[in-house]
Formats: structure tokens, sequence, C-alpha cells
């Protein structure tokens, strides 16, 4: 048998290195919007002959474009984005381009204006906004006969900012490593993900709700722990089975839906732990009120407490 | 194998059947998938109308009339399905599937097509080209392309030169008469949307008014290609008001057909791990998820080609994810089934069981990832180049709904048919798949 409450503090600790380094990534690089949040133009160029990404940047900067994100694809293409281009600087760009680097395609561009970038901020907001209120009314009702609905509750939507901390963090590490761009694709994913994560948690607390039932003697912790171990080939066998077919496209479609693709990758892995490790584990430590308990486990705290 | 369930597994055949014949056949009209611009290539864009020089009161004539003019634009380029209409009351949308000479479309969309004739003025010791401008009862009027006749073409002069034939409107007959008149011997030089018009030895092209013009003219100097596509724009009409591009996607067709190609893969891909995974672990029960996983994959691909839905790259995202999805209702009910079987239920009691008390978990495990996807296709549809999104969305809330249908209605009729069927003797080889030793 498995004991997953007991070393919850553990996972705390897990979570908790992993959020604090995401954090710590977005206060010093932030996120990297994508054009249709900040407006801009993005060519996807594709050159016949190897291009090395400085040698391209510092022609990009010789053509008058120095303010260019330059972000290589799998497939070996560079993502060029630069402020918005009209047809005739399209033009201008490539043909500058190609007396540098011979023949080059381009397969894809596309440009925002900062007008559409507003009401496309505005509409992701709004979206954000009513998906968590919807998922919250969600919650309140999916716990309404749970015996404490507001610690349930709680603890669900703490696991669902942990998931989405989680993927904003990375996010923010590959676009200061990586020059991604999060974009209107992200917020979708991330969305979809955090739908995908409360259900899992659900179906865990549903079944914590059953076994309290069957048997009230028992203590909170060993109730939660089976309840946990019951589910845990469900959690584990659906996550994987996600996991699959979302590493599938991650190797056969590559660049355009990549930010789709990373952050459901992320985010199934942060939403199964949370919905295994975290919510049901926080429920013990808040029906035990043993918020202190963690604080003196943790390794730091114990070290200063040996001197 | 009871009544019901014959007549059930009757239907989910004729379903699957009538599935694949969609796929298959055209229905309904319905020939091939429909494809999102990712997928097929082409361009989408968006342009902005700028009404501060039109009348208040005729804003919706000006942008009916701009939109009139782009459809004889695109025709002149023989795309097939373009989609030219307005969003809003300010905003024009164009898509053109399939292009590959994207930068062309664009230009012959944008242009103003307003043809000039300017007289040199000297201001200040500096020469400049201004508009000719006559007075027309009592109102100073410039002489442009809006006064030709819509009936311009091209021919050739006596020396092979080719020439672009214009005709005045009666109102552009007396200005021209005017201008003409006064400017004899002097140059008048042709614009065209505001730059010198060049010709085809790269000089701007200025003839110097021999005679009065008042019923033609014609421009010599051109070259017959960019004579010809002048004048099938002058005859399209002009653009009534400033439109700016405010989105722009452009994809080419071959990528697009790159796209199709690595989504079948990754699909298929897909498809087959997952169901190894789940025969490798629930064995006969996971034959049979993937019998309804099949089953699966063709009732959506039928609803995304009948309804019909277009397919995006994040469509098929969406959908290929839905295919890791949908085994959850499955592993939801095999899971429950194994608890069963070992508190001693016998295998039939344990799939009713299983199936009953599974039901709540795959309900409340797919309430949320609806209500993402209703609002995702809300987001969708309500911003500019949103099709995506809205795809992801639409793809993922179909597959999800599909999902619980076949894992409720069709494994568990196959799990039914096994354990009544013929092929009970071997429940055994079933019994093991579900870790039980006393069934």
């Amino acid at each position: 048998m498995f004991d997953i409450v007991g070393k919850r503090f553990r996972f705390f600790l897990i979570s908790g290195v992993v959020i604090l380094i995401g954090v710590i990534s977005l206060l010093t690089f932030g996120l990297k919007t994508g054009i249709e949040f900040s407006s801009g133009s993005m060519l996807t160029v594709d050159f016949e002959q190897e291009v090395e990404q400085g040698e391209l940047e510092a022609a990009l900067a010789e053509l008058g474009h120095d303010n260019v994100i330059i972000q290589r694809t799998g497939a070996g293409d560079y993502l060029i984005r630069t402020m918005e281009l009209n047809v005739e600087d399209k033009e201008a760009l490539e043909t500058g381009l190609e007396a540098r680097f011979g023949q080059l395609t381009e397969p894809e561009f596309s440009s925002v204006s900062p007008l559409i970038a507003t009401e496309t901020v505005r509409t992701a907001v709004i979206a954000v906004a009513v998906a968590a209120l919807g998922i919250l009314l969600y919650v309140t009702w999916a716990f309404r006969r749970m015996p404490k609905p507001f610690h349930y509750g709680t603890c669900a939507i703490i696991a669902l900012v942990h998931d989405a901390l989680v993927a904003l963090g990375v996010f923010s590490i590959l676009g200061g490593i990586l020059n991604w761009q999060v974009n209107m694709m992200f917020i979708t994913g991330i969305l979809a993900v955090i739908g995908y994560s409360v259900n899992n948690t659900v179906v865990i607390f549903d079944r914590i709700r059953e076994n309290l039932r069957l048997d009230i003697s028992v203590n909170f912790e060993t109730v939660v722990n089976n309840s946990l171990v019951e589910t845990l080939g469900r959690s584990v066998n659906t996550s994987l089975t996600t996991l699959i077919v979302v590493l599938a496209l991650l190797f056969f479609v590559g660049a355009t839906i990549q930010n789709l693709v990373a952050v459901l990758i992320i985010g199934i892995i942060a939403g199964t732990f949370s919905s295994i490790c975290v919510a049901p584990t926080l429920l013990v430590v808040w029906d035990k009120g043993e918020w202190g308990r963690f604080i003196n486990w943790l390794p730091f705290v114990r070290a200063k407490a040996v001197k | 194998m009871t009544t019901r369930n014959l007549v059930t597994m009757s239907i989910i055949m004729a379903l699957f059947a009538f599935a694949i014949i969609a796929l298959l056949y055209p229905l309904w009209g319905r020939e091939a998938m429909r494809l999102g611009l990712d997928l097929r290539g082409g361009i989408h864009m968006v342009y902005q109308a700028d009404f501060s020089d039109i009348e208040p009161g005729k804003e919706g004539e000006a942008i009916d009339g701009a939109l009139a003019v782009i459809e004889r634009r695109i025709n002149i380029l023989g795309v097939s399905e373009p989609m030219i209409q307005k969003q809003g009351a300010d905003r024009i949308i164009v898509e053109l599937p399939g292009i590959s000479e994207a930068d062309k479309a664009k230009k012959l969309i944008g242009q103003t097509a307003l043809i000039e004739f300017r007289e040199l003025k000297t201001e200040d010791g500096e020469e400049e080209w201004v508009p000719a401008t006559a007075v027309i009862g009592g109102q100073k009027e410039e002489l442009n392309s809006s006064y030709f006749r819509d009936n311009t073409y091209v021919t050739t002069g006596e020396f092979g030169e080719v020439l672009l034939i214009f005709e005045w409107n009666s109102q552009g007959r007396k200005i021209s008469e005017e201008v003409t008149g006064r400017l004899i011997g002097e140059p008048l030089a042709i614009f065209l949307s505001g730059e010198p018009l060049l010709g085809d030895d790269g000089e701007p092209i200025a003839p110097v008014v021999r005679d009065v013009i008042t019923d033609s003219g014609q421009i010599e100097g051109l070259s017959l290609n960019e004579a010809q596509e002048l004048s099938q724009l002058l005859n399209a009409g002009r653009i009534p008001l400033p439109l700016n591009p405010i989105y722009d996607q452009t994809v080419s067709p071959i990528l697009g057909a790159d796209f199709i190609d690595m989504s079948v893969k990754a699909g298929i891909i897909g498809i087959l791990l997952v169901m190894l995974f789940m025969m490798a672990y629930y064995r006969v029960s996971g034959v049979l998820a993937s019998l309804s996983l099949v089953f699966y994959g063709v009732i959506v691909l039928a609803i995304f080609k009948l309804w019909p839905i277009t397919l995006t790259l994040a469509g098929l995202g969406g959908f290929i994810l839905s295919i890791g999805m949908a085994v959850d209702a499955n592993v939801l009910i095999f899971e429950r089934m194994k608890e069963e079987i070992r508190t001693g239920r016998t295998l039939g009691a344990a799939i009713e069981a299983g199936f009953n008390r599974a039901w709540n978990a795959i309900r409340d495990s797919n309430i949320t990832t609806i209500i993402v996807c209703l609002i995702l296709i809300w987001v969708g549809n309500s911003i500019v180049g949103g099709a995506p999104v809205a795809g992801f969305a639409v793809t993922l809330l179909i597959g999800v709904l599909v999902s619980m249908f076949s894992a409720i209605v069709v494994t568990r009729t196959l799990l039914r048919m096994f354990v009544g069927g013929p092929l009970s003797k071997k429940t055994h080889l079933f019994s093991v798949s579900v870790g039980k030793k006393d069934v």
C-alpha cells in the first residue's frame, strides 16, 4: 500500500520549489507576449542553406530591423518577430535576406495591428475570468454535499492555481532562453489543462466523499490515502493516455501549435501531480490544522533547530 | 445475449456503417473535410475602413461599395471559393484559400487604383507635380480616373506600342477639356495611387499635351502586362474609402499539405499507442476499449465532415487530445469493475455495477472540459484570427461528448456481449484481465 498522504510535506516542497523557480523567472524574464497580444508581424523563414541565428540577427539589424525576436523551430526554420510590416516592408525584408543568404521560402506570415491586439487581450482576459468563474461555480456545485464544501473547493482551486503557475513559470523560462512567446494558443491550452486537472481532482474528491460515507470511524488521513490509492490506477492511466497522444502531436506537428502542445504537456504533468499529491493532501493538512508542522518540517528550518 | 443488447449492438453497427459511408462518399453535398486556412494555405486579411472622409450617414454605402470593388478585383485573380464579407459596421474580411501569390493578391486588394493627371507647378523656384484641376460649375475638380468609364482596354498601336485606352464620362469630359485646353504644349504627368506611373523603360510617364482631349485618351509606355492589369483594376472600380489592413495571416499551400500529412500521422500513432497501452494494461477489456475507440474516431470524423466543421491545425490537435481523454471514461469503468470483482461479484454484475458507479465520475470529469470548451468557442468566434482557438474547442467538445457515448454505450454493449454471448466459455481469459481468480 502506498502512503501518499504521509509524504505530503515532501510533495509540497517539490511544488513549492518548482513554482518558486517559475516565479523568479517571471520576475526576471517576465513573459514574452506574442503578436496577437502586443501587435507586430511574425514571419516564418526557411533558408535553403544553413544560416546561423547570429548571422540572421546581424543581417536583420543591417536591414533596419533591430528590435526583432528570433526563434528557431524544430524543423530548422526561423520565426522572426518584427514591428508591424506592410506588404512592401515585407518584400523589402525578404529581398534583403535573399541577397545575403540565398534562396528562401516563407511558409507563413502574420501581422496584427495594435487595434486587434487590444481587442484580443480584452477578450482573453474576459475568457480567463469567465472560465475561472465557471470552474468555481462548478466546484461549489460538485462539492455541495461534502462535509466541508469550502475546504474541498478551496483545495481544488489551489491545485488549479498551482497548475497555472507551473505552466506560466515554465513558459517564462522558455521565453527567456528560447524566445517562446505567450499567445492565444497558450491561453487556450492553459484553460483546457485547468479544466482537465480540476476534473481529476473532482474524481479523487468524489472517492473521498464516498469512502467517508462508508465508514466514518476511520481517521480522515487514512480515508484520504485509501481513496487516493484506489483511484491511483485511474489517475495515472488517464494522464498517460492523454500524454501519449500529446507527445505524438509534439513529434509530428511541430512549430505552429508547439505552444499549445507544450502547455498541454506541462499542464497534464503538473495537473496529475497536483490532483494526487497536492489537493487531497492539503485537505488533510487543513483538517489537522498542521500548517505549523509543515513549516517546522522544512529542511532549512530543521537545520536551524538543530543548531 | 439479451434482445435489448442485440438491438443496441445493431444500432451501433448501423451508426458505424453510416459514418464510414459518410467518410468515404459525398453525402448531402459534403465532398470532403472542410479545411481551414492553416491546412490548405491562403490568406486571411481584415481591413478597417476609415470613414473620416465620408459624409456622415453614407458609411454603409461606402463600405458596401468597397466590398463590391474588392470582389471584382478578386475575380481578376481567379481564386476559387473566395470569401469577402463585412464584419460589424466598419471591417471587411477577405479570405482567399489556396492562393499561392499572396503578396500580389494583397497589393491588388489594397490598391487605391486612382490614376491622377498632374501638372507641373513652380513654387519658390521648386518644381512640383500637383493635381491638374478645372473649375466646373463653381467647384474645383481634379482630373483623375474616377471619371473614366469602366470600359478601358489595352491595344497596340501601329508601331507595336502598348496603349491603354480610356474614355471620359460626361463630367470627365468637361474637366479634361478645360485642363488640356489650358496645358497645350505642357507636360501632363500620370500618377497611380499617389506615385508617378513608371513606363516600361523605368521613366515616369509624362506626355506633352498636343491637343484638347474631350472624349477619350490613351496612356502610352507601359508594358503589356502592366497595362492589362491596370486596365482590369480601373474597370473593377475604385475603392470609395481608405481601408487599412489590421490583421494578416498568410500560409503557403505547401505548408498546409505538410500539416495535414503530419497531423494524420500524429493521430494514427496516437491512437495506436493508446490502444497498445489499453490492451497491455486491461487486456480483453482493453481490446474492447480499443474497438470503441475506433468507433469513436470514425464517428467524430464523420461529424466533422457532415456538420461541417472547419478543420484547423489546432482543431486536429483538439481531436487528437480528445482521443487521449476519450479513453478516460473506459479507464474509470474498468478500474471500477476490477474493484467490484475483487469484492466477489460475478463478471456480469461487476460490469453493471462498474458502469453505474463510474457514471457520476465520468459526468463530473467532463463538465469542466465542456465549460472551458464553450467559453473558448465564444472567444474564438469573437476575436479576429480566432479560428484556431474555436477550432480546438469545437473538436475537443465534440470529442468529449462522443467519447462519453462510446464509453458508456459502446464499451458496455461490447462487454455485455462478451458475458452472455457465444464467447462466454472463455470468460476465464477475460477474468485474468481484471485480476480475478474466482469468476
